[in-house]
């Protein structure tokens, strides 16, 4: 159905296909950030930390993905090799990028857990800049180019107004399994139920004999996984990646997160899609040079009349 | 232990830095001294430190006394280096003299404070630091982009220095300094030394006064504060107007000592990271640990970075030619600030030099929570 509707957008014109062309690259981008900003949301949901590093595990896992290709030869398969070649990079970044950051709980978030908040900031901040530095070393300060593993003909045809290409699908048909399949831990595994709890109250949910360190733990390791994954399609779609890559997207990812509402899990899902169609609507509409302007001007109108994000429940200060 | 008596002993020295600070530019084979091995003048660095220590104070008026979350105090420097530049610059027709711009940068970035304050202050912790940081970006991008008005990432330039009145002129040479602020950079030193003093004098006041007490009183438990008939809002809108002053002020002498109020990108997020960086390292809601934290991140970035670049490129420019990426400090800077700040929190998580009573609930938690049960 939907691609029916974008062939007769195509068909009606330019405005209406411009708009759906938009909204197309709007939501594509903004499943990305989706994918990022759930990292985020989680690990605030359950130990109250805003964790700055995420963004660079992110990068991270772009430069451990495109050396891989560098290295193997990736980029010289045939077609059908490469899509083996991407589903190889959505296993190895993801564990690489998990593990990345369940060392980074340990090592320097662990042993803060009952320090003050600003303290625990302030690591994180740390941590960031570790991990930028090790980007920096291992990429080089200059931009790389990713190669393209996909073909990037239209497939609605080649004079089609709407573009709609692999690349795009591709987006699509990581994230929204992931976010499906997360949807479904959180809710009904038992896992999942001791996340929630120690979202909700980590004393009680010690007390009822909840591991409490191994669910954050695991907390770590899922928001890594993700930022793995949505460093793989990153590299695919976007084909730029440099070392500052992570502190920019991750910005955009905790702006999601935030407006969205921090802790709730569909908000953020949510507050990425927003950003990502506000982006791509005010590059086209705007201008290219106003979006990150405007993107933060909204996150500030939202959250003046929704002071806890679009999805984010009231909470009552505690006494 | 030890290491906190060390630095209790450290406190001592205030007096002492005080002299050195005010006495150095006259301590010339020092300054020469160190020219030869660093290349570059430590009293002109000095005076960015101490531009830099405004900026910071300003910063833990908000962060360290009230307990709000700042990400975006780099936005109100800004503001406050473009009003000054508006003010001055030979393209715009006020060129107003340097204190009525001074005093109108402060004023105009705790405007901004205000209005950004007024509508975002009931926001939560979190959600308040978000969008301070997104306040941050913004006016980052409006400056780029409004080239009409700050010709975008040239910045506005040059900045006349400050006028000196004829007698200090006339005096000015028998202390051995040049009457032009172009020629000496003592003129700088001591004009943004002496602002440094003002606020620091300032804030140790407040500090103790009644609005000091209720910032603290804010921090420690708003509830509790408010029921004790504080106007939170009130407290939190006054400190939040009073650090984008300061903020402003640190930007018009930051403005004017560099003669250009640089491109926009002097003022994005990662001076207000840095800075923030520095109070909590020195210890929040302290006024010598905001100093010694500016003095040492500031220093490593301004001062020693270069300085070690210089002496490894020395070192190995005879093997290679250039300089070898590997062997470049500048690309590690960002790992041993990133290694500091981790260890520091995790050692010493109240600061080097923490203010007494942050020190004692940090310590002391366990006891006075057993006490009040």
């Amino acid at each position: 159905m939907a691609a029916s509707l974008l062939l007769a957008a195509s068909e009606s014109g330019s405005t209406g296909a411009l708009l759906l062309q938009y909204c197309l690259d709007g939501l594509t981008s903004g499943s990305l950030f989706a994918l990022l900003a759930l990292g985020y949301t989680m690990v605030y949901g359950i130990i109250e930390l805003i964790n700055f590093a995420h963004g660079d595990v992110f990068m991270l896992g772009s430069f451990l993905a495109y050396t891989l290709v560098a290295r193997l030869g990736l980029d010289r398969l045939d077609p059908a090799g490469r899509w083996g070649a991407i589903a190889l990079l959505l296993v190895v970044v993801p564990v690489f990028c998990a593990t990345l950051n369940l060392s980074i709980d340990r090592l320097v978030y662990k042993p803060l857990r009952k320090a003050p908040k600003l303290a625990q900031l302030v690591s994180a901040i740390g941590a960031s800049f570790v991990l930028m530095n090790i980007g920096l070393l291992w990429g080089g300060p200059a931009d790389r180019n990713f190669p393209a593993l996909l073909p990037q003909q239209n497939l609605l045809g080649p004079d089609a107004a709407v573009r709609l290409t692999t690349q795009d699908l591709m987006v699509i048909l990581v994230t929204l399994p992931v976010m499906i399949v997360l949807a479904i831990v959180v809710k009904y595994t038992q896992l999942g139920r001791a996340m929630r709890a120690t979202a909700q109250d980590p004393t009680a949910a010690r007390l009822m004999g909840i591991h409490v360190d191994r669910v954050i733990g695991a907390t770590f390791v899922i928001g890594g996984a993700m930022a793995g994954a949505a460093s793989v399609i990153y590299s695919l779609y976007i084909h730029t990646i440099s070392f500052q890559m992570g502190f920019q997207n991750g910005l955009y990812a905790f702006t999601a997160a935030v407006l969205g509402g921090i802790g709730n899990i569909p908000g953020a899902v949510l507050g990425g899609l927003v950003i990502g169609l506000v982006r791509s609507l005010s590059s086209g509409y705007v201008g290219e040079r106003w979006t990150s302007a405007l993107v933060f001007v909204i996150l500030i109108a939202i959250l003046v009349f929704r002071p806890s994000g679009l999805l984010g429940s009231r909470t009552r200060e505690k006494v | 232990m030890n290491g906190h008596r060390l630095l209790a002993r450290c406190d001592n020295l205030w007096a002492p830095c005080l002299v050195l600070a005010l006495v150095y530019p006259f301590l010339t084979p020092l300054e020469n001294l160190l020219f030869r091995y660093t290349e570059m003048s430590f009293g002109a660095q000095l005076t960015y430190i101490f531009i830099y220590a405004i900026l910071a104070l300003g910063l833990n008026v908000v962060v360290g006394y009230t307990g709000l979350l700042h990400l975006g105090i780099a936005a109100f420097f800004g503001i406050g280096a473009y009003i000054t530049g508006i003010l001055r610059v030979a393209a715009y027709p006020f060129q107003l003299d340097f204190l009525s711009t001074l005093f109108l940068s402060a004023l105009g970035a705790a405007l901004a404070g205000v209005c950004l304050g007024a509508p975002t202050l009931r926001l939560r912790g979190d959600y308040l630091a978000i969008v301070t940081l997104g306040f941050g970006e913004v006016t980052r991008f409006t400056l780029r982009n409004l080239e009409a008005i700050t010709a975008g990432t040239r910045g506005l330039n040059p900045i006349p220095p400050p006028g000196i009145p004829s007698p200090l002129a006339r005096l000015l040479p028998t202390l051995g300094i040049a009457p032009d602020f172009a020629l000496d950079y003592r003129l700088f030193y001591y004009l943004c030394l002496g602002v440094l003093l003002l606020v620091i004098w300032l804030l140790g006041n407040l500090e103790r006064s009644r609005w000091g007490r209720a910032c603290v009183a804010v921090r420690e438990d708003e509830l509790a504060a408010a029921c004790m008939g504080l106007r939170i809002m009130k407290v939190k809108l006054s400190a939040f107007a009073l650090s984008a002053a300061l903020a402003g002020l640190a930007g018009s002498l930051y403005a004017t000592t560099l003669g250009s109020t640089a491109g926009p990108d002097a003022f994005d997020f990662a001076r207000s990271i840095t800075i923030l960086a520095a109070i909590i390292l020195g210890g929040l809601g302290s006024l010598r640990g905001t100093l010694l934290g500016v003095f040492l991140l500031v220093g490593f970035d301004n001062v020693l970075t270069p300085l070690v670049d210089g002496l490894l490129q020395r070192w190995t420019a005879g093997a290679t030619g250039s300089a070898n990426f590997w062997l470049t400090f500048s690309n590690w800077k960002l790992m041993v600030f990133g290694l500091a700040l981790i260890l520091m929190t995790r050692f010493r998580p109240e600061g080097l030099l923490p203010s007494c009573r942050i020190q004692h609930e940090l310590h002391d938690e366990g006891a006075i929570v057993e006490g009040a049960a």
